[in-house]
């Protein structure tokens, strides 16, 4: 028996799922991906137990104070708690894009497959609309959506949905393509099963892949997309704290107090540094488990 | 004894495994190879023959690093030299011929501006002089017309054609040494002659070493001098090819030998039970001890030197004297054999298949062949518990029957009836479970056919639950019972195709087609891509399932002789026509249709005095003539006009055997 098969009886059966995530947390990239993200999540569901200040309480005596006992990050222009507010725009950040995400994903997922299962001219059609929607830089869409609708959070997930679920529809058509062509389909078709139990065994497993992967990396443009339109001033409306509207805002006190960019900035990235190292580390955890073969 | 070219020392190369071992590839291999000498490296997949030839370029796959010993070209250490400095000699004086040249030539740039960039790398010529270097190397690789060749793209050439362009680059550096990689594996047995004379001769006429990498003894028997077999990273036994080839010195190259399936030979091929030690897996003794019939205390105590086993060969075992006693071929058990005469299982009945949509003829040589139907005019009648060799080489129409019987194809024209008489429904939507059940398909590589997400579990309850809708304890109970009869134990339920070898991940395909309880099962080159000790193996459980169960198989290959070892009946197909019919010893005998003449007059057998007698050039026609007979624009033996305008007569020469030939039967 090889190697890799013996150590893998050695471990307790986790299900295929459990398996890829025990090869990520095993790969140093994948761990430390993978503690960026599960540490701003957490932090993100038990800040408002961590906190004493409300991230709106202005106090006068403390306009771009540095990093003290009382206010590890320091406070900012407006006297307001920098930690507090890095926490709550953490939370508001993640709430967006995690329930974006998602959907993003499905619908992206969902078309993707269909396309490359009827293939043909619907296929080429749809397929040279996804190009133009590509073509386009992706905030300027977003940027006329939002001065149109506002910039609510039941504003914002449908549109970064919307958007971000088109380089899905791509790259998921692309895995079933491959997918369709092998010959497991054509065996599962000559023994007779039904169209739909063809796709729901055969094709999905091999395309949750792909899926998976392309749904971190989704996350992450999502995030820095969600912080750019907020910099821009189009994002979540003042007071509510967000990294980007904390970073556009604190810039020009940089020389003053340049803990007031540094701390979103460190908490902006070490989020979109964690989301790409576990999508590297899944991406390569599933990239060999599919390549990974008995020595003859 | 002149100096050698490529001179390797005591090479061991290796890698470092999971828990910090560094697990060897190669053990202590020494191989020297002088100017007009020929070499060939066998052994099965993960011998380490491979890593043995691109060491021998001072290249390493990655992960893998030279332990001990050195490379050495023309004297210089390949290892210890600078990329750019190696740059120079691989590609330039050490050519490289890699498996599937087809996949080696850039799609998207035509063959003459590909050979530029060859000969720009490696020789000194103008510019304006490689048109004419590249038209002279073409031809000297005996391409027909290289001065239209060069204006075409790759996809515009058959495999042979490619094969020979990629030839044709690695002379273009004037090479003093060649390195092929499995050159002629994935060709028809008749190209697969063709390109082997080929690269004889180049390497007569520039005084060339050749290295010989390959699984199939065939080759080395036709092409090489001196041959080493390998087994987990070791030369096991080297020596003379004749020595080597007719009484090998070593129990592992003598099983080898005799898992061949051999045209001459009725009996199945002896399968080589067990699979070879994973790198660093073998014991203290020999890496073979665990396989072999004369293994004792001594093998299994220390490794074994490399012993001179006479005749000018030298083996890795202490009991070679005593080797000499173990088959080498020729012993296999009986295939079963059913007269043509039970009822009838499947009847194809004037069936043609026409590509509506463009098909992969058509998209390989571009245009459409909707004028002629690719497969026409198909007759036969299999009888249940017969077995039927469909062969021809490929575009000859084999696996497009096969998907047409399965319903995956829609036939243009005719029937395909099953025992009951009723023909079926085209497709295969259309047909009732019991209908779909009665035949099933194994395909070619277990690798594409076995969905890599699914346990092996969830692979033989598709057709459980499918057809006999069962679940729970059932299920699981019956698919053990079922990986039982394919000698898998319940233990494999829960792995991934991943993680099975291929004869393993072969066999659980075969489980999930006789697990539907089958009348029918149709095998569309199941060994090809497999093993030679591992295809015996395959080809004996056919056969006991054919015992057991009475099963009715189309078998489909390219390889006559495995078509030989396990069917009753041959069909032989060109163009998708049938050009002769009948029970394999005749079939195999004296008199047989031209085309099947050419066949099997080029098939290389692992014997180094028989040489394929190349009748008929290895052409690629694009699509069949519309009149007369198929094979009218190859055959050595065409009769004049009445070949090329009326379609050939069956000619009967009894006992079901039939030629379409106008040639009188006396004659053939």
């Amino acid at each position: 028996m090889s190697d890799a098969a013996a150590q893998k009886q050695k471990r307790p059966a986790l299900g295929q799922f459990g398996t890829v995530l025990w090869d990520v947390a095993s790969r140093p990239s994948g761990a430390i991906g993978l503690a960026l993200v599960l540490g701003h999540i957490i932090l993100a569901l038990i800040s408002p137990w961590l906190v004493s200040y409300d991230f709106r309480s202005m106090d006068s005596s403390l306009i771009l104070e540095g990093p003290s006992a009382e206010h590890w990050l320091g406070s900012d222009h407006l006297g307001r708690d920098i930690l507090s507010r890095v926490l709550q725009g953490g939370r508001v950040a993640l709430l967006v894009t995690g329930i974006a995400t998602p959907i993003a994903l499905l619908w992206g997922g969902v078309t993707g497959v269909l396309l490359g299962l009827i293939g043909g001219r619907a296929d080429e059609v749809a397929m040279r609309i996804v190009d133009a929607f590509l073509s386009i830089p992706g905030v300027l869409p977003l940027l006329v959506l939002v001065t149109i609708f506002g910039t609510g959070n039941e504003v914002m997930i449908p549109t970064l949905a919307f958007f971000y679920g088109i380089p899905v529809i791509r790259v998921i058509r692309a895995a079933t393509h491959d997918v369709v062509a092998r010959d497991f389909v054509l065996a599962a078709r000559a023994r007779g099963h039904s169209r739909l139990s063809i796709v729901w065994r055969e094709l999905l497993p091999n395309v949750r892949d792909a899926m998976m992967v392309e749904g971190a990396m989704r996350w992450s443009w999502m995030l820095l997309a969600f912080s750019s339109l907020s910099f821009l001033g189009f994002g979540v409306s003042p007071p509510t704290p967000d990294w980007g509207l904390m970073i556009s805002d604190a810039r020009a006190y940089m020389p003053l107090a340049p803990w007031g960019v540094l701390a979103p900035v460190i908490a902006l990235s070490s989020l979109i540094i964690g989301i790409n190292l576990t999508a590297d580390a899944l991406a390569k955890a599933m990239g060999i488990d599919r390549a990974r073969k008995a020595v003859v | 004894m002149a100096r050698p070219i490529i001179d390797i020392r005591n090479l061991s190369v290796g890698f470092t495994g999971r828990a910090g071992r560094t697990l060897p590839v190669l053990r202590n291999v020494d191989l020297r190879v002088c100017r007009g000498e020929s070499i060939g490296i066998v052994g099965e997949s993960g011998s380490g023959k491979s890593t043995l030839a691109l060491a021998s370029m001072g290249f390493l796959k990655q992960g893998l690093r030279v332990i001990e010993g050195s490379v050495c070209f023309n004297g210089e250490d390949m290892f210890a030299r600078k990329l750019n400095q190696l740059e120079a000699i691989r590609g330039g004086q050490l050519g490289l011929i890699p498996q599937n040249s087809g996949q080696s030539l850039t799609p998207t740039m035509r063959i003459g501006a590909q050979m530029a960039e060859a000969l720009e790398l490696h020789c000194t010529l103008e510019k304006d002089a490689y048109r004419d270097r590249t038209i002279k190397l073409l031809s000297q690789v005996r391409l027909p017309d290289p001065e239209a060749i060069i204006t075409r793209f790759p996809h515009e050439l058959s495999g042979g054609q490619q094969q020979r362009v990629a030839i044709a680059m690695a002379l273009a550096g004037e090479p003093d040494a060649l390195l092929l990689d499995e050159p002629t594996t994935g060709l028809d047995v008749t190209t697969q002659a063709h390109i082997l004379e080929l690269l004889q001769d180049l390497a007569r006429d520039r005084n060339m070493a050749m290295i010989y990498v390959s699984h199939d003894l065939g080759v080395i028997a036709r092409a090489c001098e001196r041959v080493m077999v390998m087994y987990a990273g070791e030369a096991v036994l080297q020596g003379p090819t004749a020595e080597v080839l007719k009484d090998p010195a070593h129990p592992y190259a003598r099983a080898l030998l005799a898992s061949i399936p051999r045209l001459c030979d009725p009996h199945l091929p002896v399968a080589l039970d067990g699979r070879p030690p994973p790198p660093g897996g073998s014991g203290p003794g020999c890496a073979f001890a665990p396989r072999c019939a004369l293994a004792d205390d001594q093998c299994r105590a220390a490794r074994p030197e490399l012993l001179d086993a006479g005749g000018g060969s030298q083996a890795r075992c202490l009991r070679h004297a005593q080797s000499h006693e173990l088959t080498a071929g020729g012993a296999g058990s009986d295939p079963l054999h059913h007269r043509p005469d039970g009822a009838p299982a499947l009847v194809l009945d004037d069936l043609s298949i026409s590509y509506a949509a463009p098909g992969l003829l058509d998209r390989l040589f571009g245009g459409g062949g909707m004028g002629v139907p690719t497969v026409d005019d198909i007759t036969i009648t299999i009888a249940s518990g017969e077995t039927l060799g469909l062969v021809g080489e490929s575009g000859s129409g084999k696996s497009t029957i096969l998907k047409a019987v399965a319903g995956l194809l829609p036939p243009s024209g005719g029937t395909i009836g099953v025992g009951d008489g009723n023909a079926l429904p085209e497709m295969v939507e259309q047909r009732r479970p019991q209908q779909l059940r009665r035949i099933q398909m194994i395909f070619q590589n277990p690798d594409d056919s076995l969905n890599p997400r699914h346990t092996v579990a969830e692979i033989l309850a598709q057709p459980l639950r499918l057809y006999d809708g069962l679940s729970g304890k059932a299920l699981t109970d019956r698919s053990v019972e079922i990986l039982e009869t394919v000698r898998l134990g319940a233990h494999y339920m829960d792995r991934l195709p991943g993680q099975l070898s291929g004869g393993e991940k072969q066999r659980v395909a075969i489980a999930r087609a006789f697990a539907a309880e089958p009348e029918i099962v149709l095998c569309d080159e199941i060994t090809s891509a497999l093993d030679v000790s591992v295809q015996a193996a395959m080809l004996e459980l056919l056969n006991e399932f054919k015992k057991m169960k009475d099963t009715t198989y189309v078998f489909v290959s390219h390889d006559l002789a495995v078509v030989r070892a396990l069917s009753d009946r041959v069909a032989v197909l060109y163009q998708g026509r049938l050009c002769e019919i009948g029970p394999t010893e005749k079939v195999y005998g004296q008199q047989s249709h031209p085309y099947t003449s050419v066949l099997l007059n080029a098939v290389l057998e692992p014997d180094p005095d028989a040489a394929p007698n190349l009748m008929a050039e290895d052409v690629v026609e694009l699509s069949p003539p519309a009149r007369g007979c198929p094979f009218q624009r190859r055959c050595t033996r065409k009769q004049g006009s009445i070949c090329e305008n009326e379609t050939p007569p069956w000619r009967e020469t009894g006992g079901g055997h039939a030629i379409r030939c106008h040639i009188p039967l006396e004659e053939l």
